[in-house]
């Protein structure tokens, strides 16, 4: 019962294909349109059409879309990391948690003399008696700093732990097994009151960012606008990285690395960039989405969310990257209607939801959708 | 000379006078002043004997009654003279002779201190140690007397630390260092205690040092105990890591499939045993004790269905894509755990030890060893016992290892791989429901049961390494001592994340885990 590793059935060309255009010409058009509905349109049906109007977008819709957009960065992420490069993270929540609270020590920051205790520090730090800002706290008032380490965090986190990991060549199931343990370890820390971060309540009650008021729908839809263009910047930037050289390479590690090994390449350096780079996604995916959401917890690096993140992209379609964007807006779509509606059948949706995709879409909504238009024309040009 | 002889007089005198409880005696203890009745009271507890204890105890139950300066125990409704023993009959002015809170306590200390003498070695020896954690120099004479006739070391050995517990306020430095001499051989936290306390009291330089040297040896014998305790939590932990693991050992080791719906194969088989409970509480409520050995195969067959169920409905269409049976196996996890939640609720139901896994021994002085810890270890290790030996010895497991080693191959000398698979998964679940089963006796049973244990057992099949048993039972034991030993001077939380540490780096060394089979294969 000993397995080969997965092989998909993409076919082997012996030429290397033309160089492709970043979208084809129907792509640029679709993103443009994506663009435009979330930079102009979604701004104008929210802020100037007036509430009773049927084209008026409420704040809740603002808030539910801003909120799965972050997921679709999260699950753009995992795309890369897993469907382009084979390796299953089951730790990438991890990484959006080290996002969120870089951004949500800033945020708790700028709550200022506001808080319930009235003090310089934050209102947990207060509750525990703490009379100073912990050292890791330092740089948490600049703005700047804050979007740096937004950056700089989880890359450091992905590159340390990946380091040693694609060293010794750990892969497939023990790498997924090791990044749910360190995600595991990291939910353990975050859960302690000593370590700074709030313990099992993390941050929330934030009122300002950038000394302006959070909970203003001008604010509000400003960080919509501002994730729905991170989102499609990102899937350009993860475009460009799948069609060149080293996306390639990234492929051939994820259809068969010895052979990889055995060309002359060392799959170690191509693996370590992507995983810090999908990493850093998920960190910025979770900057935008704590002042979005209003909270942050270690409830975000628990094993249950970061494998969710690989159900998105699952369902979507693995090795596409339309794909994880659809299935992170499905998925969540489903959930948070079901969640109200008929909140003891979530699970079971969502159970049978991971084991039909294995089974019956490997390649997901967009491997079903792709297969349907083919067989169409197919059938046009017989006719 | 005449004095050590007088003394010896006095002290036959004194256990010859042991005998009777006197009248005198009696009606003192039982009237007159609170503080009067006290100093009467150990008087009469200093040559105590059986009739002073049925009397003390009367006094204890209030059935003493008192007419004029003859006092009487009222038993059954009748009166029974306390000194004789002989039925009388009570005066019709006879009252209740009440005794306050204060003389209450006295009482029972002093009740207490004769069952120094009782036939029953248990209750000396809880007598004994109620005495030792509150020395009382009015004791001094009862000890010693118990001391002559105390027939079991054990006790005796006790009895000698009591003495010393007392002595060790007397007003004789000389009987203070030898106290504290014999002191040093206790294992009891409450000596440690005592000593420190009196340390602070001591002014003679000779008995403090002696007490320093006493305490000092009292300290190492403690810490030792506190090793062994530690040890022992750590065994613990580790066997039942060992339970969780060998069911993986099997499913993922063996035949290379992730289960992640493994905690839940577990929580099944926990729930399987809470269901047991409750059939033979409704039916056979005088079998209760034994309500376990059913739950077992009860356990292990609701365990294997399911697994049997998965592997032909899920599993078997996803072999050869560990990533995707990692995801599938998730969703049904969260499905099992839904459908637990459905039927039996959300809240931890309960499940009750029988009565002999309840309760502990003592050893080592200070330190408990629960009995159902000690039974799972001890059912941990059959449990390996029994793969082991399924493994090696039969005919399933030599086809589970040529299916394992070389499936075409097996295939072609006729061994139908596919139900084969069947069974070798069904009997990893099988043993998560046993794990499940020895769960439901240490910790809670609710539907989280099984994700607390997914992250550590997966640990240990990795350390262990693939295709292994022997690997897989260094790895649990060696964890599960490691995090205990941790724990001691990290807390839980960093004891459970340097071992996590620990792991990643040891996987840097050896990728394939301790025990890895050789192979010359590049994928390997």
């Amino acid at each position: 019962m000993t397995h080969q590793a997965s092989s998909s059935a993409t076919p082997v060309a012996v030429l290397l294909p033309a160089p492709v255009p970043l979208l084809s010409r129907n792509g640029w058009a679709g993103f443009l349109v994506a663009l435009i509905v979330v930079g102009a349109i979604a701004p104008v049906l929210n802020l100037w059409v007036p509430e009773g109007s049927v084209f008026h977008m409420s704040d809740y819709a603002v808030a539910l879309i801003g909120k799965i957009m972050c997921y679709a960065i999260c699950a753009l992420a995992m795309d890369l990391i897993w469907g382009y490069t084979g390796i299953l993270s089951l730790g990438h929540g991890l990484f959006f948690a080290l996002g969120g609270y870089v951004m949500g020590m800033y945020l708790m920051r700028q709550i200022g003399r506001d808080g319930n205790y009235k003090s310089d520090l934050p209102d947990f730090m207060v509750f525990l008696d703490w009379k100073e800002l912990p050292w890791h706290w330092a740089l948490s008032d600049s703005f700047f700093a804050t979007l740096v380490l937004v950056v700089l965090v989880p890359a450091l986190v992905a590159f340390v732990f990946g380091f040693f990991a694609f060293r010794s060549r750990i892969k497939g199931v023990y790498f997924s097994i090791i990044t749910q343990a360190l995600t595991f370890a990291a939910m353990l820390l975050f859960f302690r009151n000593e370590t700074g971060f709030g313990g099992n309540n993390g941050f929330t009650d934030f009122k300002r960012i950038l000394d302006m008021p959070l909970a203003t729908q001008s604010m509000r839809m400003t960080l919509f606008v501002l994730t729905g263009v991170t989102l499609l910047g990102f899937f350009l930037l993860a475009r460009a990285l799948v069609q060149s050289k080293f996306g390639r390479v990234l492929q051939a590690v994820r259809d068969a690395e010895s052979r990889v090994m055995f060309s002359g390449y060392s799959p170690f350096g191509y693996k370590l960039t992507i995983w810090v780079i999908s990493a850093v996604m998920c960190g910025v995916a979770g900057a935008l989405y704590v002042p979005q959401i209003g909270i942050i917890n270690p409830g975000e690096m628990s094993t249950a969310a970061s494998i969710e993140i690989a159900v998105w992209a699952a369902v979507g379609g693995r090795a596409s990257l339309v794909g994880p964007i659809v299935g992170a807006f499905l998925v969540n779509g489903a959930k948070s209607w079901l969640t109200v509606t008929a909140p003891e059948f979530w699970l079971y949706f969502l159970g049978a939801l991971f084991i039909a995709v294995t089974l019956f879409m490997p390649q997901g909504v967009v491997g079903l959708w792709t297969r349907f238009v083919r067989r169409n024309s197919k059938k046009e040009t017989r006719a | 000379m005449l004095v050590r002889t007088l003394f010896l007089i006095a002290l036959s005198w004194g256990v010859a006078s042991a005998h009777a409880l006197t009248v005198e005696e009696a009606r003192a203890v039982a009237l007159g002043e609170t503080d009067a009745r006290i100093a009467a009271l150990s008087k009469a507890v200093a040559n105590a004997d059986d009739k002073t204890a049925a009397y003390l105890q009367a006094l204890a139950d209030d059935s003493v009654k008192a007419a004029g300066d003859k006092v009487f125990i009222v038993k059954d409704g009748k009166g029974i003279d306390p000194v004789s023993g002989a039925p009388v009959d009570i005066p019709a002015d006879a009252e209740d002779v009440v005794s306050n809170n204060r003389m209450r306590g006295e009482l029972d200390t002093a009740l207490g201190a004769i069952r120094l003498f009782s036939p029953n070695a248990k209750e000396r020896a809880a007598s004994v140690k109620a005495l030792a954690a509150e020395p009382d120099t009015s004791r001094l004479p009862l000890v010693e007397k118990a001391l002559q006739s105390e027939q079991v070391e054990s006790i005796r050995a006790q009895l000698v630390l009591a003495r010393a517990a007392i002595l060790i306020a007397s007003d004789d430095p000389a009987k203070r260092t030898e106290a504290a001499r014999s002191l040093a051989s206790s294992r009891d936290p409450v000596t440690k205690t005592l000593l420190l306390a009196r340390l602070k009291e001591e002014a003679d330089p000779a008995v403090k040092s002696a007490l320093e040297v006493a305490l000092r040896q009292v300290e190492s014998s403690l810490a030792w105990a506190d090793r062994a305790g530690q040890m022992f939590s750590g065994l613990s932990l580790g066997s039942i890591l060992l339970l969780v693991a060998l069911g993986l050992a099997i499913t993922y080791g063996l035949m290379g499939v992730i289960n992640m719906a493994h905690g839940e194969l577990m929580m099944i088989g926990a729930y399987a045993t809470y269901v047991v409970q409750g059939v033979f509480r409704s039916y056979f409520p005088g079998a209760f004790d034994w309500y376990l050995l059913a739950a077992l195969p009860v356990a292990f067959g609701a365990s294997a269905v399911m697994g049997a169920f998965l592997e032909r409905s899920v599993i078997r269409f996803l072999y050869g894509r560990p990533l995707e049976t990692l995801l599938a196996t998730w969703g049904i996890s969260l499905m099992l755990m839904q459908g637990v939640r459905t039927v039996f609720g959300a809240q931890n139901v309960g499940v009750e030890n029988p009565s002999w896994m309840s309760g502990g021994v003592v050893v080592m002085g200070a330190l408990q060893l629960p009995w159902n810890r000690i039974i799972i270890i001890g059912f941990a290790l059959a449990v390996l016992a029994g793969m082991a030996w399924l493994i090696a010895r039969t005919r399933l497991g030599l086809f589970v290892r040529g299916v394992t080693q070389n499936r075409p191959i097996a295939s072609c000398m006729g061994v139908n791989t596919a139900r084969i698979d069947t069974y070798a998964f069904a009997l990893g679940s099988g043993i998560a429901g046993l794990a499940g089963c020895a769960l439901s006796q240490i910790g809670n049973v609710g539907p989280d049961l099984g994700q607390g244990y997914i992250v550590d057992s997966f640990m240990v099949v990795v350390l262990g390494g693939v295709g292994q048993l022997a690997g897989t039972v260094y790895a649990a034991l060696g964890l599960g001592i490691l995090n205990k030993f941790l724990e001691g001077w990290a807390g839980a939380v960093l004891a459970k994340i340097a071992v996590l540490v620990f792991i990643i780096v040891f996987i840097q060394k050896r990728p394939q885990g301790i025990f890895a089979v050789k192979g010359r294969s590049a994928e390997a």
